[in-house]
């Protein structure tokens, strides 16, 4: 049985210009000692959805939560909030994008650790403090039994990074959640946090969900990945599959605007034209079709759900266009092809007209 | 062909005050700390580095929004270093810049149709309302922006769309340099791409110039003609693009290069990865003699951190201030982007 499970995860949001669906029906789930990354851009829903398994969005009375989340097989939205604060922090514990903010500045380090290790386990002060000092050591932060008496403007981002993860795992969580952990830090820091986070995974058989907007991160230290837009797990497969042989045309567009050093010099980005649509006005049919160079008339009725693609059980995809055209708009665009030339060329062209009006 | 801007040993030292009333100076960060480099018409440079490293800084001293603490700068064969106020003013319309975030650097209270109009009225090119609402209105055109949102105050555009009114107000005086500081990291990536289009277009257009900041390798892999790495206030190397992805010299910047996430896993195994230990050293108080020795994969000490290496060439062109530039060996098996 998977760690944690998500089936049909639903967080809707009640405001004054109407219903804000941020997470519009999402499943997903971890093993023991697996990584999860869940890629998408800011309005997708990633942050939402995992807030919402660490029990942080159950406190907006705007909220409208449904669905399951199982956590070894107990479910996470039926728990009461006494429950979630004991799981909270030594079941399953977080990392933000921000260390500075994230981390207390009139406390001491060492205070702020041994509180979240008398939080959850009854033990003395001391035996906290030395716990303290372990996890620094193991999260690589020279002198441990000397930094513990620092404040946190005295540590570097990339040192205060490694504090949050000393603290996350004091308690021997099951389920690590990383939200962004690496987007405020310099690359060569960044390098440093993504080892640290791998051999970690490594040592404690930890479940991690990494959350991030750089698919270069998840190809690194994640298993699975989960592409989200507007609310929904667009495509979901094994990490080299996503990298390889991606089905969702939202993949493909990630994959083509990103500037990569592996690429050859002079290839040109293509742009995703458009942006992000609202959440409150989400379009009819597909969310992605105002977006997408390969609309059909149809798709902007039907909504596609989440579906194995043939042949493979591990890689799901919710797209309408059929398994065969979209391995040839693939093989195109690998190759270097335009979008509206590889629409062309699998002969899609007879149908709507591109979706140009909608870059504006 | 004389370069655009030529810059002479530039240092910028912020000095650091203590004392109410009678203050002293107790120190300096050093944030740019004698730099040299030419500025070519028509091409696009781009300055890398961590934090901290005085890139920034450095663009703010070229279009002179600061004041260098010694050194020179030379637009068109004319000293810049230490113009007033009042004889800067006709440069602005030449250098223009885009700034990295997009919501703090566009006025809240001013429709987009005022912000990208306020450069003629500042240099007193347009002052009639309609012909100026006709020109503004052809710039928001040419940077993919509705003319009709004309009217519309910044809150109602996304930060893509807000970034496009940045470039637009940066482009509406035909200026022959723009500095782009970061122009993009604050942006979706699905958007930056938008932008990185953008710019190259525009650049083409229009024939600019531009300094292109950031952080991000893999950006300026895609824009920069040619690449200075700064590391605490010193360029530590030089090259055009090819030289420093195909074979970077530099510890430093091989190390730099070793560490961008590359989205492909594959690669990713097959890389063997260097990780730079510990974090940048305070500007206040550089490291002597090279100032990257206390991270240095190929520290020799007695040597580094005595002997302050020269910027000279090295195999292959590129010009780099280091005891002990990368091999081939080591290049290849670190660098992704290694010409294999």
């Amino acid at each position: 049985m998977a760690l944690l499970e998500v089936r049909d995860l639903k967080v809707h949001f009640n405001t004054d210009d109407g219903v804000v669906k941020a997470v519009d029906g999402v499943s997903y789930s971890v093993d023991r000692g697996q990584a999860l990354g869940i890629v998408g851009e800011s309005g997708s829903g990633k942050s939402v959805s995992s807030l919402t398994v660490m029990g942080l969005t159950r406190f907006f009375s705007n909220a409208q939560i449904s669905g399951e989340i199982l956590l070894d097989g107990k479910d996470l939205l039926a728990a009461s909030d006494e429950e979630m604060r004991h799981l909270r922090g030594s079941e399953i514990s977080m990392i933000f994008q921000d260390p500075l903010s994230s981390l207390h500045p009139f406390y001491k380090i060492g205070d702020q650790l041994v509180e979240a290790i008398r939080t959850h386990r009854d033990v003395s002060r001391a035996q906290a403090l030395d716990r303290a000092v372990e996890m620094l050591g193991l999260v690589g932060i020279p002198e441990p039994r000397r930094r513990v008496d620092g404040f946190p403007h005295e540590f570097s981002g990339g040192m205060r990074q490694r504090v949050m993860i000393a603290m996350a795992l004091a308690n021997d969580p099951k389920l690590l959640i990383a939200d962004e952990p690496t987007t405020a830090l310099d690359v060569t820091v960044q390098a440093q946090i993504l080892e640290l986070i791998g051999r970690l995974q490594n040592e404690l058989d930890t479940a991690i969900v990494i959350i991030t907007h750089d698919l270069g991160v998840v190809a690194e230290v994640t298993d699975e990945i989960a592409v989200m837009y507007a609310g929904r797990i667009v495509e979901r497969a094994p990490t080299d599959t996503i990298f390889s042989a991606p089905e969702h045309p939202y993949t493909w567009g990630l994959l083509g605007s990103i500037a990569r050093l592996d690429a050859p010099r002079g290839d040109e980005l293509v742009p995703i034209p458009g942006r992000p649509p609202s959440l409150i006005n989400l379009p009819t049919g597909c969310s992605f079709h105002p977006r997408c160079p390969y609309v059909r008339e149809a798709h902007r009725r039907i909504d596609p759900s989440l579906e194995p693609v043939a042949g493979d059980s591990g890689h799901h995809v919710a797209c309408l266009l059929n398994t065969e055209t979209r391995k040839r708009l693939w093989r195109l665009l690998e190759a270097g092809t335009a979008p509206e030339e590889a629409r062309a060329q699998v002969g899609l062209e007879d149908d709507v007209a591109s979706p140009k009006e909608a870059s504006l | 062909m004389t370069p655009l801007i030529e810059v002479r040993d530039l240092v910028k030292h912020f000095p650091i005050r203590k004392g109410v009333v009678f203050q002293r100076q107790v120190g300096a960060v050093q944030a740019v700390d004698g730099i040299s480099f030419d500025i070519n018409e028509g091409e696009t440079l781009g300055i890398v580095g961590e934090s901290g490293c005085g890139k920034s800084t450095t663009a703010r001293l070229i279009t002179r929004l600061l004041e260098p603490t010694s050194g020179s700068i030379t637009y068109e064969g004319r000293d810049i270093s230490h113009l007033s106020r009042q004889e800067l003013k006709p440069l602005r319309r030449d250098m223009q810049v885009v700034f990295q975030d997009p919501y703090s650097s566009l006025n809240p209270r001013k429709t987009v149709g005022t912000i990208i109009g306020e450069p003629f009225v500042i240099h007193g090119i347009e002052y009639d309302t309609a012909k100026r609402k006709r020109l503004v209105q052809d710039l928001m055109e040419q940077v993919g922006l509705n003319p009709e949102h004309y009217n519309r105050l910044p809150f109602e555009f996304s930060g893509g769309q807000r970034q496009r009114i940045g470039v637009a107000r940066a482009i509406a005086l035909k200026p022959r340099l723009v500095v782009a500081d970061e122009p993009v990291s604050a942006l979706d990536v699905s958007i930056q791409a938008q932008i990185l289009n953008l710019l190259r277009d525009l650049q083409r257009e229009l024939g600019l110039t531009i300094v292109f900041i950031a952080h991000d390798l893999s950006v300026v892999r895609h824009m920069c003609d040619r690449v200075a790495v700064m590391y605490l206030g010193k360029i530590v190397e030089f090259a055009n693009n090819e030289q420093l992805y195909d074979h970077p010299r530099h510890p430093y910047s091989g190390a730099l290069l070793s560490a961008v996430p590359v989205p492909d896993p594959r690669l990713a195994r097959e890389k063997h990865r260097q990780v730079l230990v510990g974090d940048v050293p305070s500007p206040t108080n550089p490291p002597p003699a090279c100032r990257f020795h206390t991270r240095c994969p190929k520290f020799v000490a007695g040597h580094c951190d005595v002997e302050e290496p020269l910027l000279e060439a090295k195999q292959g062109g590129n010009i780099a201030a280091c005891h002990y530039p990368l091999t081939d060996e080591e290049i290849a098996s670190r660098v992704p982007t290694a010409a294999a």
